[in-house]
Order: C-alpha cells, then structure tokens, then sequence
C-alpha cells in the first residue's frame, strides 16, 4: 500500500485525528475514507493477547520482533494465577519475555492502560496499537491508540507497521461544569446510551468542552477507556497543561520546547470537518447502566429499588486512583450494608500506594472492603467470576450475559460514587445523598 | 463467479464477543472454544453448525473485547461468511486477519432464518480505490442484495486464508528477490 493523498488541498484543516494519523503515515495532511500504511511508536500487549499467541505465529515465519524498545508486556489478565491452566499462561509469558529480552516488562503491577502512561510511555503525538480493546485510553494523552487482535500484532511486531482508514471525528463537546458526585464514568455511560454500543462506528471520538478541561488525567482516561463501548476507534482529548503536568511527573525527558510545540500542534483545526454533539455537564445526573448493556444506561432518578450483594470497584474504567478517591469520600466514616460484599481491586499498585499515603484505602477498609489484586480480576472474567444469581453493582466498563459469571449474574453498572453509596445501602443509592 | 449454497444462522443484533468466545473458556485452544460458540443464546449452533453455512446478524455483530478467537471459533466451525448491517471495527479487522469473510450489507434483516442462498463475487478496477471487491446475496425469494465494497488488500487476507499467510508469502516473495 503506498500512501497517496487523495486530497487535493494541503492547507485543509485537519482534525487531532487526522494530524496524528497524517504524522505517523508520514504525509502533510490526510482526508476521511483514505487508507494509509502508519508507523508504529508503541506496541502494547498483555499475558492473555501477547506472547502465547505471537510466540507460535512469529516462529512459523521466522520472523523477530522489529523493535523490543517500542513493545511493552503487561502481565494483568492471568495474574495472580488461579489454576494449572493460568499458571502455564503466566509461565510462558514470563519464558517469552526473556527469549525475546523485552526491555519493557510490567509484571502484576497493575492493569496495562494504566500502568503504561504511569510509566511514561504515552505522550501526545505518538501513534500506537494495544492487544486490548480498551487500548483507546492511551487517547486521553493525545495518543492515537486502538485495540487489536493477536495477528494483527504478529503484523506490528514483524512489520513495525498497521493500515487504517482516515476516520471523521464525532466531538463530544461537554459544557458546563459537573456537579459533585458526578464523574466522568457517567458522562460517559450517558454518551453510551445516546449514541449506542457501536454508536462511535469506528470512528474517531474526540471529547472537548469546559466540562472535559476540568478533568483530571484520571477522569480523561475514563473516557477515553469506554470510548471502546462507543464503539469508535479511538477516544481523543486534545493535551493541555493538564497534560503536561501529568506527564513531567512521569518522564524527565520533556523540554519546554517540546511541551510548547505539543501544546501548539495536537488540537483539532478551527474549521475542521466534524460532526458535533452538545452535551451540559450541569444537568448530568448519576448514570446506571442495566444488565446487560453498557447502552442500557439511564439517570440513577429512573429506577425503582435495586438490591444487590456484591458491590465491585475494579478495572482500568474504575479503579484508578481518583475512582477509589471518590469511593472513599462516600464511605469516610461509615460501614457498608450486612447483606453486601465490597470488592475493591485498585487498578495499580503505584495507585494503591498512592491511595494509601492518602488514607484512602484505610477508609475503604474500615468500612469493610476486601481488597483484592492490582489486575483486571472480574471485570474480563477470565479468572475471578461472580456466582450464580449474584447481583451486582460495578465501576466497570461492561456488562454483557455471561462475562463476569454465569449467565444468571446480574451486573449494573455505575460511577465508583454510586457503588460506594450502594454498598452502604445494600440497594441503588444516590451518591449525592452522602455529599453535602 | 457464483457459490455454493449456504444455509443461514439468523442471530440478532448486538452478538457480543463474549457470546462468540467466552472468556471463562479463554485459556483454551480455539478448537475448544469453538464448542461454547453462541452457548448462551443459541445452544445447539456449535453442534449444528456445517462447514460453508453463513451467519446473518442484527447490527453490531462482535461489539466487546479485542479477542479475535471471536472471530477464530467461527473459522474453526467453517462459517463460509458472517453476513449483517454492521460490524465492530475491532471485530471487522480480526476477521480480515483470520481469513473470515464479513460482509457489511444494510439489507441482511431481509435474509430468513435457514434460507439457502448464494454469494456472487465481482471484481473491479476503480480509478481512485484500486482493485474492489463486491459480493451480493443471491435467494430466490428476492432480488439479489448488494453487500458494501471490499478493497482488494482485505480480500487477498480471505484468499490466502488470512494475514500470518499473506506475511509468509511476502516474505518469501522478499527472500526469492534476494537470492535472485
């Protein structure tokens, strides 16, 4: 495939999709619909994705991995193992890892979309693929990151290259300001249920308005995480100070030179061709997704008594450092329901250590949270499940029949403010009742 | 060129991949997985199923996860194509990449349950595009419905049975040059 440019002008606008995927294919400007060979900067994959799939396929060619500096492996699906089967899946990783001397190997510290920009391996511009479909949460640092399959990576690693078709970019334009006890977990099941599971039809979600400015890092890779239950490609948020600080914590490697240039370069063009969704972060209430569908959401107002036994606060979408920061302020002082179990698996082990030099996993605790491993647990239920006709309510991304436990397992999901508040109650709550 | 029949597998819009690969079952080989295909929705299509049937589905077919043993328990049943209105992008791609043929054709919902029918092939030269592939559905219970184009760089994944046999035969190809 040779990258031409079908259009004719170059001065065209171009949004912060079309500027990344423009850089890394190596051309000035690019138009939705073209298809373009991209150098890849970053290969990420993980225990269940990566080397027990790629290690097969790639001796079959006789091929090597391009580039070992720009692979990083995450053990995060299988660990800690749980049977004979996981424990040979985590041995070969572990085997592998060392064949192939992979400079960058992260080890049961944490879930991969969170343990990779916590090292400094994302920053705004780079264009990168995960073997994991909510690889998209790389968009909130200004990278263009989406998942793939296991081949499609035999492709990467061999090639150091991936095709993709120039998507159109649907702006999610937040205004306003968020009231507390609202987050960015329900900005985003709201989306979800505006626009549908494959609403975003694999294109490209830039998020942009007052409301997202204010966000956090933490609170952007929220919804650049669930832009995967959108269904687009990628979910973007163009980088700003915010950024910036974020990333000065994590590398030492930025100058102010390139900072201005990050600034100055990765935003989408006055102009550029879009389509546009207006949302008003005032209004947002709660949101609650119903099993079992992420598109089944709805305002916390709208549904009637809802018990449950199991409350869970996991995963890349809603473990992260602010999301148990939240639950904690709900449960700061209190104890959760008899009839319920709290499950909290803190999406890294920097991010627990964090939380703790905080006073925030003491407060999860004394209210009667089990805290469970650094790992996706749970949520891709590939080890950890739910039990027959449990009801859940989770700070995860999915909930789909039969993911997390047997098809007779009920999961809603919500904000980590309303799993918390839920906990305490034994049954849906409002969080903002907790919140004066 | 004209195929054989196909009898179809009506299935509903939003077939998730955890419908199609359990993750509970996500330690096994594909072989294996393939028997839990659909288990929870459609228990008896993993036994049922015939090597060349189609699949028809509702929009949204493979939303969820990025494992392409969704897509890999449908080439290990034999699935001759999966046939619907939409795709996930994700899941589009790990098909392409395991040689199994989506075809994206807004009118599938006309399509029934257990229908026979056949998939016709045409080939073109487009000036901007390149070399594009188009099917239609052909049923003698309508007019023939028109599946989107493919281009011819997704269509050499089918026809060699996949990317891994696309990348062996560049290779070689690269390797026979050199030794020229």
């Amino acid at each position: 495939m040779k990258n031409i440019n079908h259009s004719s002008s170059m001065s065209r606008p171009q949004t912060l999709a079309q500027k990344l995927i423009a850089k890394s294919a190596g051309v000035e400007a690019v138009s939705s619909g073209d298809i373009l060979t991209c150098k890849v900067d970053l290969a990420m994959f993980h225990d269940s994705s990566g080397p027990r799939r790629l290690k097969p396929m790639l001796e079959s060619l006789g091929a090597r991995i391009w580039d070992t500096s720009k692979v990083v492996l995450v053990l995060d699906h299988y660990v800690p193992a749980t049977d004979a089967q996981s424990t040979q899946i985590v041995q070969i990783t572990r085997d592998v890892a060392k064949e192939w001397r992979l400079p960058n190997v992260i080890d049961t510290q944490g879930i991969c979309h969170v343990v990779l920009p916590e090292r400094g391996h994302l920053k705004p511009g780079m264009f990168c693929v995960g073997g994991d479909s909510h690889s998209p949460t790389g968009g909130a640092f200004g990278t263009y990151m989406f998942g793939i399959g296991a081949t499609e990576m035999l492709g990467v690693v061999v090639t150091g290259e991936i095709w993709v078709q120039v998507p159109r970019t649907l702006f999610m334009n937040w205004r306003g300001k968020l009231r507390d006890g609202v987050c960015a977990k329900d900005m985003m099941l709201h989306m979800i249920a505006r626009l549908g599971m494959n609403g975003g039809a694999y294109q490209a979600v830039e998020f942009t308005g007052d409301a997202v400015r204010h966000l956090n890092m933490h609170e952007r890779m929220t919804l650049s995480n669930m832009s995967a239950e959108l269904g687009s490609q990628v979910g973007l948020v163009a980088p700003d100070q915010i950024t910036i600080d974020y990333l000065k914590n994590t590398r030492n490697d930025l100058n102010e030179e390139w900072c201005r240039h990050a600034l100055q370069h990765w935003y989408s063009d006055e102009g550029s061709e879009g389509e546009h969704f207006d949302f008003d972060a005032n209004e947002l209430s709660p949101q609650v997704a119903a099993p079992h569908s992420p598109a089944k959401s709805a305002s916390i107002q709208s549904y009637g008594r809802e018990r449950f036994n199991v409350a869970y606060i996991g995963a890349c979408t809603g473990a992260k450092l602010e999301d148990l920061r939240a639950a904690a302020r709900i449960l700061k002082g209190r104890k959760v329901a008899s009839t319920l179990k709290l499950l909290v698996a803190p999406a890294s082990a920097q991010e627990q250590r964090i939380a703790a030099s905080e006073g925030v996993m003491k407060c999860l605790e004394d209210a009667g949270a089990t805290v469970l491993a650094n790992t996706c647990g749970a949520c891709a239920g590939y080890g950890f499940n739910f039990q027959e006709n449990d009801r859940v309510i989770s700070s995860t991304a999915r909930n789909f029949k039969g993911r997390m436990g047997p098809a007779s397992v009920d999961v809603f999901l919500a904000s980590p403010y309303t799993v918390a508040a839920s906990a305490l109650r034994g049954e849906l709550c409002d969080p903002r009742e907790y919140l004066s | 060129m004209s195929s054989e029949f196909s009898k179809v597998w009506r299935l509903p819009g939003d077939i998730d991949t955890d419908n199609l690969a359990p993750g509970a079952y996500m330690k096994l080989p594909v072989a294996q997985i393939a028997k839990h295909t659909l288990e929870s929705i459609r228990a008896e299509f993993a036994s049922s199923v015939k090597v060349g049937d189609v699949i028809v589905a509702g929009p949204n077919f493979g939303i969820g996860s990025s494992r392409e043993q969704a897509a890999g328990v449908l080439v290990e049943l034999g699935i001759r194509a999966v046939i619907a209105p939409s795709f996930s992008g994700l899941f589009f791609r790990n098909a392409f990449n395991l040689g199994l043929l989506l075809l994206t054709c807004e009118q599938a919902e006309l399509i029934g349950e257990s229908e026979l029918i056949q998939l016709k092939q045409e080939t073109r030269q487009d000036a901007l595009l390149g070399i594009q592939h188009t099917f239609w559905v052909i049923s003698e219970k309508r007019e023939k419905l028109k599946c989107s184009d493919i281009p011819d760089f997704l269509m050499q994944m089918i026809d060699h049975g996949g990317l891994i046999n696309v990348l062996k035969f560049k290779m070689n190809y690269a390797h026979n040059i050199k030794a020229e």
